[in-house]
C-alpha cells in the first residue's frame, strides 16, 4: 500500500486564559491600544446579552439564545469583515450584528417575537438570524457564487454551531464551495454542546475543521475565546477568499457558557465543576488581562466603560419598548412582492376579526 | 412562429431570457454539457457559459438552497432538479427560506428564483421518477406553483415565473415533454402567473385539470361531446394562487365540476378546490364536485402506472356520474 492523500490540521492561539502571550503576535496586534475597540464592542456584547437573559426572565421577550463565552468569536468576525461583505448568522450571531452596524434592539425585537427583529437597515445584505440548522450555509453559497459570477471582490461568510456539522447542508455547501473555489468562510463555532449533546456525539473525526479536507478546500482550528487568534485566523480566510484564493472552513474552539436558551436547563447535562473550569478560558478576562498586562487598558477605563455599557443597554431596551407592537396586517406584508388578489377574502376576514376584538375590549 | 415540443419551448424561453436578462443562471445536475437529461437545456452552456449554465454538484438541497443564497444577492437563479421525486429534498429550502425570505426581513431581502422539475407519470420510468408533488409546494405560503400543459403555455409561464420578484416552484409534464408540437412565437410574452384558461367552453360540466391531465381532459370533453353532452375545459396553469374567479364562473354556468389531478387524493388540489366550489358555490351545484385523482397509493413502478393515473376514460365516468346525479 501507499499513502494517496495526507492531512493535519493547524491550531492557533495566540493568548493563553490567563493572558499572557502563548506565541509571537501578529502585526495587527503590535499596538495592543488597537484591540480596545474589540474589547469594548465584547464587553457590550455580555451586557446587552445579560439584559436579554433577564428580560426573558421577567417576561419581556420570548425565548433567548444567550451569546455568553462567544464574544471574541463574534468580535473578531465583525472586526474583519467589510461592510460590502455579506454575514449569513445562525441565530446566535447578535454580536456580530452589532458590529455589522445592526442596532442591538433588534436583536430584543427578534426574540421578543416581532419580525422587524429582521430588518438591518445598518446592512442591508446581511441574511437574517436563521434558526434551523445549517441551513444558511447554501445559501451562502449561492451569495458567493454570484460575487464571483460578478467578479466582485467581496466575500460571503457564514455561521454555524458544532451540530450543524453533522446535517448534509454543512458538507453539501463546503463541498460546493470547493468545487468553484467560491469566495467563501465557514465559521464553525465549537461550543461542544447541541443543546444536550455534547461535540464527542456529533462526529468521531478528531477535529471539526477536518470535514472541510473531504471538500477538498482549506481549514484550520483556532482557540475561539482568543481574540486575536480569531481575528487573525478569520482575517487570513476572508482575505485570501476575497482575492480569489477561494474558500476556508474555520473551526473556532469555544465553550457555551449559558443554556443553550432561556428555554433550556443545562444542569440537566452537565456538571457545575465543568462549566467552572470553563469560565477560567473566557475570551473577555482573557483579552482583558492582556490589555492590562501591556499597559494598554486601565482600571478606570474599565469602570467607565462598565457605566457606559449600562447606558447603552438601557437605551436599547428603550427602543425595543417604544417599538410599537406589529398590527395584525404584518402577517400578509411583504408575503409578496404584490400581494396576489386571492388573499383578500383572508384579508377582510383578519380586519373583521380586529375591529371585533377592539370593539370588544372598548365595551 | 415555429412547430415545437413542450420541452423545446422551455429550451426557447430560457435562452430568451437568459438572453435578455444577464443575471438569470441556470443551475442543477447535467444542466452543462449534457443539456438537462431531457435535454430542456440543451445548448445553452456553449452559448451563455459554464458560469451561467452551472453544473451543480449532485445535492439537490443545494441546488435549492443555494438559488436562495443567489436570488438573494441579486440574480435570478433557475434550478433544475432531474425529477420531481428528487425534490422532496428541497422543500426545506423552499419552506423555511424562499417562501419566507421577504416577509421574514419586511422586504429587504427577496427570492426571485424559479425551480423546475419535471413531473408526473407516463413515461416508464424507474421508480421515484413519476411523482406528483404538487400540493406539498402549494401549501407554501410565499411561492407559486406553475404548472403548463403545452408548447406556448410552457414558453409563457417560464418567462413570467422568471420575471416574477418571488419563487415560483415550475412543473413540468414529462409525459407532454415530447407529445405533440405547437406553433409557438419566440417573441419574449410572459403568460400572466394568476390566471386559469378556458381551453374548450362546453355548457353541462366544467372539467379543471392541469399539466398533463388537461389533455386527458380534452379527451375526454371528446368522448362526451360524441353522446351530446358538453364539458368546459379549464386549464388551471397556476396552482398557486389559483384563479377561483375562472372556476366558479363557469361552475355558476355548467352547474356541474369534476376536478382532475395526478396526485394521490386526500389533501389533493382536487380537494382543495372542491372545497371552494362547494363554500363559494353551492347553490350553483346540480351535483357534487367529483375529484378524479390518483389513488391514495405509492406512485406505482410503471407496469402499474397506466391504472394508477387517471385517464379519460376515468374522468368521463365521473362526468357521467355528476351529470346523471338526482
Amino acid at each position: 500500500m501507499t499513502v494517496a492523500a495526507t492531512f493535519e490540521i493547524r491550531f492557533t492561539r495566540y493568548l493563553q486564559p490567563d493572558g499572557r502571550e502563548a506565541a509571537d503576535l501578529p502585526s495587527f496586534a503590535a499596538d495592543p491600544r488597537a484591540l480596545v475597540p474589540d474589547y469594548r464592542a465584547m464587553v457590550f456584547m455580555r451586557a446587552l446579552d445579560a439584559k436579554a437573559v433577564a428580560m426573558q426572565r421577567t417576561g419581556q421577550i420570548g425565548t433567548y439564545a444567550s451569546t455568553l463565552g462567544k464574544e471574541a468569536i463574534d468580535a473578531g468576525i465583525g472586526g474583519v469583515l467589510r461592510k460590502e461583505d455579506v454575514l449569513l448568522p445562525s441565530y446566535r450571531e447578535s454580536g456580530v450584528l452589532m458590529l455589522r452596524g445592526v442596532s442591538p434592539h433588534r436583536t430584543l425585537l427578534y426574540w421578543g417575537g416581532d419580525e422587524r427583529g429582521n430588518v438591518f437597515p445598518e446592512s442591508p445584505r446581511d441574511f437574517p438570524f436563521n434558526v434551523p440548522i445549517g441551513t444558511q450555509l447554501p445559501h451562502a453559497a449561492g451569495v458567493a457564487y454570484a460575487m464571483k459570477l460578478r467578479r466582485e471582490a467581496r466575500v460571503a461568510l457564514a455561521m454555524c454551531g458544532d451540530g450543524a456539522t453533522s446535517k448534509g447542508d454543512f458538507y453539501e455547501s463546503l463541498n460546493a464551495a470547493g468545487v468553484w473555489q467560491l469566495p467563501m468562510v465557514v465559521v464553525a463555532v465549537n461550543n461542544h454542546y447541541a443543546i444536550s449533546v455534547p461535540r464527542r456525539m456529533q462526529s468521531a473525526a478528531q477535529t471539526l475543521a477536518q470535514k472541510a479536507i473531504a471538500a477538498g478546500i482549506a481549514c484550520e482550528q483556532l482557540d475561539g475565546n482568543d481574540l486575536i487568534a480569531v481575528r487573525d485566523g478569520v482575517g487570513r480566510a476572508v482575505e485570501k477568499a476575497r482575492t480569489g484564493g477561494g474558500p476556508t472552513l474555520i473551526e473556532a474552539l469555544t465553550y457555551r457558557l449559558s443554556d443553550h436558551t432561556t428555554a433550556d436547563d443545562a444542569t440537566r447535562y452537565r456538571s457545575a465543576e465543568e462549566v467552572a473550569e470553563q469560565w477560567k478560558q473566557e475570551p473577555i478576562l482573557r483579552l482583558r488581562s492582556w490589555l492590562h498586562a501591556k499597559g494598554a487598558w486601565s482600571q478606570a477605563e474599565e469602570q467607565a466603560l462598565a457605566k457606559e455599557a449600562a447606558a447603552h443597554v438601557q437605551k436599547m431596551v428603550q427602543a425595543y419598548l417604544e417599538t410599537p407592537p406589529p398590527g395584525p396586517e404584518q402577517m400578509f406584508e411583504h408575503l409578496y412582492a404584490r400581494l396576489p388578489r386571492q388573499y383578500a377574502v383572508q384579508l377582510a376576514q383578519l380586519a373583521e376579526e380586529t375591529e371585533r376584538d377592539v370593539e370588544h375590549h372598548a365595551g | 412562429m415555429s412547430n415545437i415540443t413542450l420541452v423545446e419551448a422551455i429550451n426557447l424561453a430560457l435562452a430568451r431570457a437568459m438572453e435578455e436578462d444577464e443575471s438569470v443562471v441556470v443551475l442543477g445536475e447535467d444542466v452543462g454539457l449534457n443539456g438537462g437529461v431531457f435535454r430542456a437545456t440543451a445548448g445553452l452552456q456553449s452559448r451563455f457559459g459554464a458560469e451561467r449554465v452551472a453544473d451543480t454538484p449532485l445535492a439537490e438541497g443545494l441546488i435549492a438552497g443555494m438559488a436562495v443564497g443567489m436570488a438573494a444577492e441579486g440574480l435570478r437563479p433557475v434550478a433544475e432538479i432531474q425529477f420531481a421525486g428528487f425534490a422532496y429534498a428541497t422543500i426545506d429550502q423552499l419552506l423555511n427560506h424562499a417562501g419566507r425570505l421577504r416577509h421574514r426581513t419586511q422586504g429587504r431581502l427577496s427570492c426571485p428564483m424559479v425551480l423546475r422539475t419535471p413531473c408526473g407519470a407516463g413515461i416508464h420510468a424507474p421508480e421515484h421518477h413519476s411523482e406528483s408533488p404538487e400540493a406539498m409546494f402549494a401549501h407554501i405560503p410565499g411561492i407559486r406553483v406553475v404548472y403548463p400543459s403545452s408548447p406556448s403555455r410552457a414558453y409563457g409561464l417560464l418567462l413570467a415565473a422568471i420575471q416574477d420578484p418571488d419563487p415560483v416552484v415550475f412543473l413540468e409534464p414529462s409525459r407532454l415533454y415530447r407529445r405533440f408540437k405547437e406553433e409557438v412565437d419566440d417573441d419574449g410574452t410572459p403568460l400572466p402567473l394568476d390566471k386559469a384558461f378556458v381551453v374548450r367552453e362546453g355548457t353541462d360540466v366544467t372539467f379543471v385539470a392541469w399539466g398533463a391531465m388537461l389533455r386527458e381532459a380534452l379527451d375526454a370533453a371528446e368522448e362526451l361531446a360524441a353522446e351530446g353532452r358538453f364539458a368546459e375545459v379549464i386549464d388551471l396553469a397556476t396552482l398557486k394562487p389559483i384563479d377561483f374567479e375562472t372556476v366558479l364562473a363557469s361552475v355558476k354556468k355548467t352547474g356541474r365540476c369534476v376536478v382532475i389531478t395526478e396526485a394521490p387524493r386526500t389533501c389533493s388540489l382536487a380537494s382543495e378546490i372542491s372545497a371552494n366550489i362547494s363554500e363559494q358555490a353551492l347553490l350553483s351545484l346540480l351535483a357534487p364536485v367529483e375529484r378524479v385523482t390518483a389513488f391514495d397509493c405509492v406512485t406505482p413502478m410503471f407496469r402499474l402506472e397506466e391504472k394508477y393515473m387517471p385517464d379519460a376514460a376515468r374522468i368521463a365516468a365521473a362526468a357521467r356520474k355528476v351529470m346523471e346525479y338526482q
